[in-house]
């Protein structure tokens, strides 16, 4: 274990910045992950970013390649992939869990080679919860709010933050800033470990969900549910709860009339929208109740189905604080989850 | 109150007076009750209605409006300025509404930090009375901390050009274009906006530069011109905290000084200040030059 002083943080971000581009927590009105410089205002108290870090490894849109005349011809150029490595910083333990959703998408075969480069070039500096919410419920996915996955995990604690690197990616980055680490013992990181997970033992949503009625055995009696005729009625299909979602990963790919040229991009998508799967016949989803459907039975069914029966969602509760119509999955899963017979 | 509420619900749903009651429904947290619709007396059990009941509910009456017979809604003084509104665009008809205006002791909301505050739209509040409605339920309790709504728009029109394209630089480069906005907004009921549509080239999924945002803000703010009532909707939806209002009162400011004052939603009749332009009296588009 190794420990640098919070007061040394500045000093630190500056020397992870000289050796690869730097993301986190910052305060622009609200919190979200940003690039660092100096006069950032860096915040690593907000447990929730408004966004999730998906953005660094899915961004919300990115050009895939341009096609332009040239003569009579029309020339392609894809293009490049990400190469210079980069360090997200601060990324709670849900969200780490969410990228590891993304890579089972985005890196079984056909591998996407632009997501598999910026993975390849990111490495995720995780940090515990030291305060976790009301709204949190990561426990049930087998998070360990804790003791987070990452490349390096850090605690944040008393008046310190603590280091440990866990992969070869995390080692790489711990030599680049060895000199400002100095060795620490475990215990204060043991006993805030501790407290965390006392504390998320005690939150509401931790404990009681009837997520074990979520199997694909019940597929078709889940998509049948009658409750869905009610769960919809007040969405807005905004697309609110799958733009901050961490393990939403749908996308739509579209073409840009850029004067000179067409920029093919692809950019999130969102079920809850009219157009999503829009095709030359129509929409195989013509109403809200079934575009709200689709959002939950592919997290919590299909999903699983395909993954070793795990859900893609991890609890990390941005659906719950910020869905103006304060529909959420958590209400999804109660309700289905009522007359559980299992 | 509530208790009024769902007493007085259950009598209309079971005389068979309204088919189902559009509400606020408990949530699993004290500050997250759901619009929702009940349709049996039962549900009605878990009616709620308290300082975090803030969403305006008159928005889904445009779908209320579609199924048969009468919907009871519940409003709150300045969400029935909505509701005029809607009526006066067609879009909801009067008499398939049973309308109990409920008083508002003003409308609360949780930030990250799990503090409670009172929602920027009952600091300023001015809709203090029910404009329309059947029956009353409750009283009222008066909010407004300041007495000027238009007070932060003058902080902004006081800046130079470059100030104050940096300031919305700043609020717009925020949006993620979740939509949530424009769909909470009782004024943006298009069937199919212009941003969606990808007909025309018009449908927005990406960003051109990271100022992009501006686009789909300034048309939706024009668009609701001389409709948006005020109602704070779309800044207490935003998840990126985007003082929209600031926008629309903008809007409002400046319809009030060019052609009188106008408040949207006052009644469901006087047409609006830009849909009854009149070239002889009416300020001349030129006067953006004098203005600047
Ligand atoms: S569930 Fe909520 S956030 Fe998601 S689309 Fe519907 S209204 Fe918007
Ligand atoms: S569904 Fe909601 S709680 Fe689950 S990962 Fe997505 S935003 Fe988080
Ligand atoms: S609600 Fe906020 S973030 Fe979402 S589209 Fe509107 S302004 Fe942008
Ligand atoms: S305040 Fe916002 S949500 Fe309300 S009518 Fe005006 S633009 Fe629409």
């Amino acid at each position: 274990m190794l420990k640098i002083a919070k007061n040394n943080l500045p000093a630190l971000f500056a020397v992870i910045a000289k050796s690869a581009d730097l993301y986190l927590p910052i305060r622009k009105g609200t919190v979200n992950y940003a690039p660092w410089s100096e006069d950032a205002d860096v915040d690593l108290d907000t447990l929730k970013t408004v966004k999730s870090p998906k953005d660094f490894f899915l961004p919300q849109s990115e050009t895939l390649y341009t096609a332009a005349l040239a003569g009579k011809k029309i020339q392609l150029e894809a293009e490049p992939f990400a190469d210079t490595p980069f360090v997200v910083f601060g990324v709670k333990g849900c969200d780490v869990k969410g990228i590891e959703i993304l890579d089972k998408v985005y890196l079984s075969d056909p591998v996407d080679k632009f997501y598999e480069a910026r993975r390849k070039h990111g490495t995720i500096v995780s940090m515990a919860c030291a305060e976790p919410q009301a709204t949190c419920f990561c426990k049930p996915f087998s998070i360990d709010a804790a003791n987070p996955a990452g490349d390096v995990v850090a605690w944040m604690a008393d008046g310190n933050l603590y280091w440990e690197a866990k992969t070869e990616k995390g080692k790489k980055l711990t030599e680049i800033v060895s000199s400002m680490l100095e060795s620490a013992a475990d215990d204060i990181v043991t006993a805030q470990q501790k407290d965390i997970r006392q504390k998320i033992d005690a939150l509401p949503y931790n404990s009681g969900l009837p997520l074990d009625r979520f199997k694909a055995e019940r597929l078709i009696e889940l998509f049948d549910a009658p409750q869905w005729d009610s769960l919809y009625q007040t969405c807005l299909a905004c697309g609110t709860c799958t733009f901050i979602c961490p393990t939403c990963q749908c996308y739509d790919i579209k073409d840009f009339d850029a004067g000179e040229c067409v920029k093919r991009y692809r950019c999130w998508d969102s079920c809850m929208y009219s157009d999503f799967t829009l095709m030359a016949h129509g929409n195989p989803r013509k109403t809200q109740k079934e575009r709200f459907r689709q959002r939950f039975m592919h997290k919590l069914v299909y999903y699983p189905d395909k993954n070793d029966g795990e859900y893609s969602c991890v609890g990390c509760g941005r659906c719950v604080n910020k869905c103006p119509a304060s529909l959420n999955i958590v209400k999804v899963i109660k309700s289905l989850g009522v007359n559980a017979d299992v | 109150m509530q208790e009024r509420m769902r007493i007085r619900a259950k009598e209309l749903l079971t005389s068979g007076a309204v088919q189902r009651v559009l509400g606020w429904k408990k949530g699993d947290f004290p500050y997250n009750p759901e619009p929702a619709f009940f349709t049996a007396e039962h549900e009605l059990d878990d009616l709620v209605y308290d300082r975090f009941c803030a969403a305006n509910l008159s928005g889904y009456m445009v779908e209320a409006n579609k199924q048969d017979g009468k919907t009871l809604v519940f409003l709150k003084p300045c969400d029935t300025y909505s509701f005029n509104q809607l009526t006066k665009e067609n879009r909801v008809s009067r008499d398939k509404a049973w309308i109990i205006g409920v008083g508002c002791e003003g409308n609360a909301e949780v930030d990250e930090m799990q503090e409670i505050g009172l929602l920027e739209r009952c600091k300023v509040c001015t809709k203090t009375e029910h404009k329309v409605f059947d029956e009353l339920i409750g009283e009222d309790i008066q909010t407004r901390e300041k007495e000027d709504r238009f007070e932060q728009v003058s902080d902004v029109e006081k800046m130079s050009p470059d100030e104050r394209f940096g300031f919305w630089q700043n609020q717009l480069s925020r949006c993620i274009r979740c939509n949530a906005c424009r769909n909470v907004c009782p004024a943006c009921n298009c069937k199919k906006c212009v941003f969606d549509s990808g007909k025309y080239d018009t449908e927005q999924k990406a960003n051109v530069t990271s100022f992009e945002e501006q686009m789909f803000h300034i048309i939706r703010a024009y668009h609701v011109a001389g409709r948006c009532t005020d109602c704070g909707e779309c800044s207490r939806v935003c998840p990126q905290a985007i003082d929209l209002h600031l926008l629309n009162r903008k809007m409002i400011k400046d319809i009030n000084e060019l052609y009188g004052e106008f408040q949207a939603g006052d009644d469901a009749e006087t047409p609006g200040p830009l849909t009854d332009y009149d070239a002889d009296t009416d300020a001349d588009p030129s006067v953006v030059y004098e203005r600047g």
